[in-house]
């Protein structure tokens, strides 16, 4: 009992300090801007978000949340702030995250189709894995403000 | 200024967006929401996990408004033994998970032990065990600190008279576990990593195919389980777990438990997991290593 309660303590604390140094990666803020350019730039970036939209309106799960929006300017904003966040030199000028999907009772599911779809997205345009999970990385944080937590 | 207006792509775009709403196919939607390969496989105790330990992930790929089911099929051939377990599980909302499973472990060698030490004629164990699990709080993919979930299995052994005869106290008993998970994004060269750990109650010994309880102790221990996972990409998962074992019987030595596996999740309805399995000293029998096979489906 005693040895078997020493090595459950020995590797529960392995495990634990494992969790908070892989977690303290999380707030590391990587400056270079190598996913930018993985993505293909801005106009890679508008690809990947014009197939996004094609894809959001083919599914039911998502579609009827973004009925009658300005797509124009959804693309555009997207797409700069994809810009952004991977590096490149663009600048968000769209409105807060939490402002514009404050009302619309974003579930978990709903969230997850969309994040399928962008990397059903990126994968059409054939971005490496690496730099899909880097994007989706930096977008994590976003995601209390779109489902307003 | 870097900023520009892409007018014409736009423009292209807006008509398929009313038609795409008039028509409003139902492609997606059927199977759960949840990302490709989150919902784990179907473990050898028929939870959600990897092959020998629980995660805290829930089984199938429902998400909060979704129901979701899962069918598996497993067999581990080690040195002297063979397990074989046919589980099921469905999972509501994301929330709770109950699961059912079978276990059948085929004797192989020890029937010989058994006949000659205890006069016992029996090539085969079997035992039930039926699970839930809840998802307290938490989510794998987008909270910082992870899924956290808490779970009951309810063991019960269908044939006891080996494992009483070498000394265990129990042919039912319930193992209670907390569990945590993990995926984090682009951790190692870019690639996604799953990290789970559990703690588990138990008195069970070999799982609960020996019984439960035994004459070094009869109590609840708490033991150590993790696993670990990079996703080379979205359908295919390789990693190992490692799971810490109780020691009851002085009849035989029980060890800990590990393997290393590597999942191919071609399709949401689809999973296959292959894995070297090392269970260490079973019943007198040393060094027990072979490979593991599932399959799993999911609805
Ligand atoms: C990581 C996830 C998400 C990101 C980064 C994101 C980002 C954005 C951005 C940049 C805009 C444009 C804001 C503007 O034009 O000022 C927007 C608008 C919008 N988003 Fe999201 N979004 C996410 C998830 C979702 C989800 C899950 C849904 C619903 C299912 C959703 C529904 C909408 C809708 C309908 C609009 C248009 C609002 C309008 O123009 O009135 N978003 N989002």
């Amino acid at each position: 009992m005693g040895r078997s309660l020493a090595k459950t303590c020995t590797i529960l604390l392995a495990i634990t300090m494992g969790l908070v140094l892989s977690g303290c990666q999380n707030f590391q803020r990587e400056p270079d801007n190598s996913l930018y350019l993985q993505l293909g730039e801005r106009s890679g970036i508008a690809n990947i978000v014009e197939d996004l939209l094609y894809l959001i309106v083919d599914d039911d799960r998502i579609n009827a949340q973004f009925k009658g929006i300005n797509v124009a300017q959804f693309h555009s904003n997207l797409t700069d702030q994809l810009c952004e966040l991977s590096g490149g030199p663009c600048e968000y000028s769209g409105r807060d995250m939490r402002e514009v999907h404050q009302s619309m009772g974003i579930t978990n599911t709903q969230f997850n189709a969309l994040a399928e779809n962008l990397i059903l997205a990126m994968e059409e345009n054939n971005i490496p894995t690496a730099a899909q999970n880097r994007l989706i990385k930096r977008l994590l944080p976003m995601y209390p403000d779109i489902r307003h937590l | 200024m870097t900023r520009f207006f892409n007018k014409p792509r736009a423009v292209r775009v807006a008509p398929l967006l009313i038609l795409g709403l008039l028509a409003s196919p139902s492609a997606m939607a059927d199977i759960g929401s949840r990302i490709w390969a989150t919902g784990g496989v179907t473990s050898i105790e028929g939870s959600a996990g990897g092959g020998l330990v629980p995660w805290a992930l829930l089984g199938s790929y429902a998400s909060d408004e979704e129901w979701g089911g899962t069918v598996a099929l497993s067999r581990a051939e080690v040195d002297d033994y063979t397990l074989s377990v046919t589980g099921a599980g469905i999972n509501w909302n994301n929330r709770i998970e109950v699961t059912v499973a079978r276990q059948t472990l085929d004797l192989d060698s020890l029937a010989f032990t058994l006949k000659d030490g205890f006069g016992l004629e029996q090539d085969e164990l079997n035992q039930d065990i039926f699970g839930v699990k809840v998802r307290l709080f938490g989510d794998a993919l987008y909270s910082p600190w992870g899924q956290w979930s808490a779970g009951l299995q309810y063991k019960r052994q269908r044939d006891f008279t080996v494992p009483e005869a070498i000394g265990a106290r129990n042919d039912s008993g319930t193992d209670v576990y907390f569990s945590g998970s993990k995926v984090f994004f682009a951790a190692v060269f870019g690639r996604n990593l799953l990290v789970n750990a559990t703690v588990r109650g138990t008195r069970a010994n070999q799982g609960g195919l020996l019984g439960f309880g035994g004459d070094l102790n009869n109590g609840y221990e708490f033991m150590a389980e993790a696993g670990a996972g990079v996703f080379i990409n979205r359908q295919w998962l390789l990693g190992a777990e490692y799971r810490q074992k109780p020691d009851n019987l002085s009849f035989a030595r029980e060890d800990d438990w590990w393997d290393v596996f590597i999942a191919w999740v071609p399709d949401r309805r689809f999973a296959v997991t292959a894995a070297f399995v090392n269970l260490g000293d079973v019943a007198t029998l040393t060094d027990q290593q072979g490979v593991y096979l599932s399959l799993q489906g999911s609805f």
